[in-house]
């Protein structure tokens, strides 16, 4: 496996005094994708949300090359390289679209080479068509690749996303999984949560499943022909 | 009484007054929109900038105004680092509480410094010059009318190219709109707190500036039932857009220097009444605020 560029050791989360995640460990490999699928409430969200610091964590560790991040703000660990792209998107809808992409630039280090503007624009051409447009105006599979987009501006290391293809059309689907093969190729890390089991099993280098706030299972690309496991493993 | 109330001098006036409203209704719309805070004690920044001018009144102007603005900005910033920052997320009830202790606490620190001389109430005089009236085809009009709106305008022009055209307004705007969001992200919200903390106080001092000019005796009390009336204004106008807020504001100011002029001398006392009477009917029409259309009472904020 490559050197390891996010890990989670032990990650435990609570809210108030319930568990959502326990004693979650993975590890994301530097140009791997890895997957998490698992049913509504697994802990998929709160997991994210815990590596980037708008949770805490209850005990373990989350580490970027090996660095603790745990108990920094999300800004802070937005800007050493983590973005994420939120479930349900979250783009500003009263902002144009350009306006959307400029503010995934707050979460960006470098401050010369190409402009990466132009690199979300390359990777999703209406969203230059549109980007005087007011995002709220986007359809939902817009959205979606103004949310990526959005990310991606900051040139991250690792790319958490949280369910990208929820809400969408079948075409809108396979363009945001089109899409991450491509962000594949930049040498992006990424850790990505979703619930289209069969998709996720084939694009990602492996894949966890979580259940109850606990790793049941890991699959690999071979596993994708393989409906039976994958639902056995969901029903577990 | 109709009659009364369409001279040019009690409309003008009456845009005077919804012009400075407009700025204080800016300055509590600017923090609301990001820390969601009704900052009550908005007014005793205007009135210490109002002593600040008094104190200096033998200064030259530029001094005396350049102080009043450097006092009332670092009060203003001294407010977020000391109480605002650490009680950040706390329930909405506890920091509209916090924020009514800070107003009767500056309340009090004025009582004392201003007692020093025996006499409540202190005169700024550095500017009264601008109180004078000139004839501007015919009619006769005071300059600080003329001030008042201009300023007014040109602030809110340039607040507007800074919400827009710059990095840090674009930054603010997005974590008005979603604060979650804007972090995840990684914007500084720390440092666009202190920008709305700043820009919030510039225009306290401005305010304060013309208002002293308006009336020039400044008592611990000078701008409290202003910021009332503005705060009725910028609720009834809608607090989730700024734009709606200041609206708000402009509106209770000039519908107050209107009914003001309306009124016969001895009746002005009902003024409040009048403007509550307009509130309450506006929050029954129009729950969300009277100039927002199609959008919910409460902005969503997660
Ligand atoms: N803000 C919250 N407060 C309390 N409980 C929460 C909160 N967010 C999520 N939970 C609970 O934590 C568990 C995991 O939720 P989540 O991480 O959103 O799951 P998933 O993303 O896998 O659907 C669920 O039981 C959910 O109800
Ligand atoms: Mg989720």
């Amino acid at each position: 496996m490559p050197e390891p560029v996010l890990e989670l050791q032990g990650l435990e989360v609570r809210y108030g005094s319930v568990p959502a995640v326990r004693g979650l460990s993975l590890e994301v490999g530097n140009g791997e994708i890895v997957g998490l699928i698992g049913p509504n409430g697994a802990g998929k969200s709160t997991t994210l949300h815990a590596i980037m610091g708008a949770v805490p964590a209850h005990a373990g560790d989350v580490r970027l090359h090996g660095r603790s991040i745990r108990g920094r703000p999300p800004e802070r660990i937005a800007r050493a390289g983590v973005a994420l792209v939120p479930e349900g998107r979250r783009i500003f809808s009263d902002f144009t679209v350009e306006e959307n992409l400029r503010l995934g630039l707050a979460g960006r280090r470098k401050r010369n080479g190409a402009d990466p503007l132009q690199q979300a624009y390359d990777l999703f051409p209406v969203l230059h068509e549109f980007r005087r447009r007011s995002a709220g105006a986007l359809s939902g599979g817009q959205q979606q690749q103004l949310a990526i987009g959005r990310a991606l501006v900051a040139e991250p290391e690792v790319l958490l996303l949280d369910e990208p293809s929820l809400g969408l059309a079948p075409m809108a689907v396979d363009a945001v999984f089109e899409a991450l093969r491509q962000i594949r190729e930049r040498e992006v890390t990424i850790l990505l949560v979703e619930q289209r089991a069969l998709h996720t099993v084939a694009l990602a280098d492996r894949t966890h499943v979580l259940a109850g706030g606990e790793l049941r299972l890991t699959l690999g690309p071979a596993d994708a022909a393989n409906k039976d496991k994958i639902i056995a493993a969901y029903l577990a | 009484m109709i009659v009364a109330a369409l001279d040019f001098q009690t409309v003008s006036d009456a845009v005077a007054t919804g012009a400075v409203y407009a700025l204080m209704a800016v300055g509590i719309g600017l923090v609301f929109g990001v820390l969601r805070l009704v900052n009550f004690s908005y007014g005793q920044l205007i009135m210490a900038g109002a002593y600040t001018l008094a104190f200096t009144s033998g200064w030259p102007v530029w001094a005396s105004v350049s102080t009043c603005f450097a006092v009332v900005i670092a009060i203003s910033l001294a407010m977020e680092l000391t109480v605002f920052r650490p009680l950040r997320g706390q329930s909405p009830a506890v920091m509209l509480v916090t924020t009514f202790a800070i107003a009767f606490l500056l309340q009090a620190v004025a009582l004392i410094v201003d007692l020093r001389n025996d006499f409540i109430g202190e005169v700024a005089t550095s500017i009264s010059a601008l109180n004078e009236a000139i004839t501007v085809g015919g009619v006769e009009i005071r300059k600080v009318t003329i001030v008042a709106i201009g300023a007014a305008i040109v602030a809110l022009v340039l607040l507007a190219l800074l919400l827009t055209r710059t990095t840090i307004g674009l930054h603010t705007r997005a974590a008005a709109a979603d604060f979650r969001t804007a972090r995840l992200l990684g914007v500084r919200v720390n440092r666009v707190i202190m920008f709305t903390v700043v820009l919030s106080g510039v225009l306290a001092a401005a305010v304060a500036v013309i208002l002293t000019v308006q009336v020039p005796l400044v008592s611990p009390d000078f701008a409290l039932h202003d910021t009332i009336i503005v705060l009725v204004g910028v609720v009834v106008g809608g607090l989730d857009r700024l734009w709606t807020a200041t609206l708000g504001g402009f509106a209770i100011g000039f519908a107050s220097g209107m009914i003001n002029g309306a009124l016969p001398t001895d009746n002005t006392v009902y003024l409040p009444s009048v403007l509550f009477g307009i509130v309450i009917l506006v929050l029954l029409l129009r729950p969300a605020g009277l100039f927002s259309w199609g959008r919910r009472a409460s902005a969503e904020r997660v």
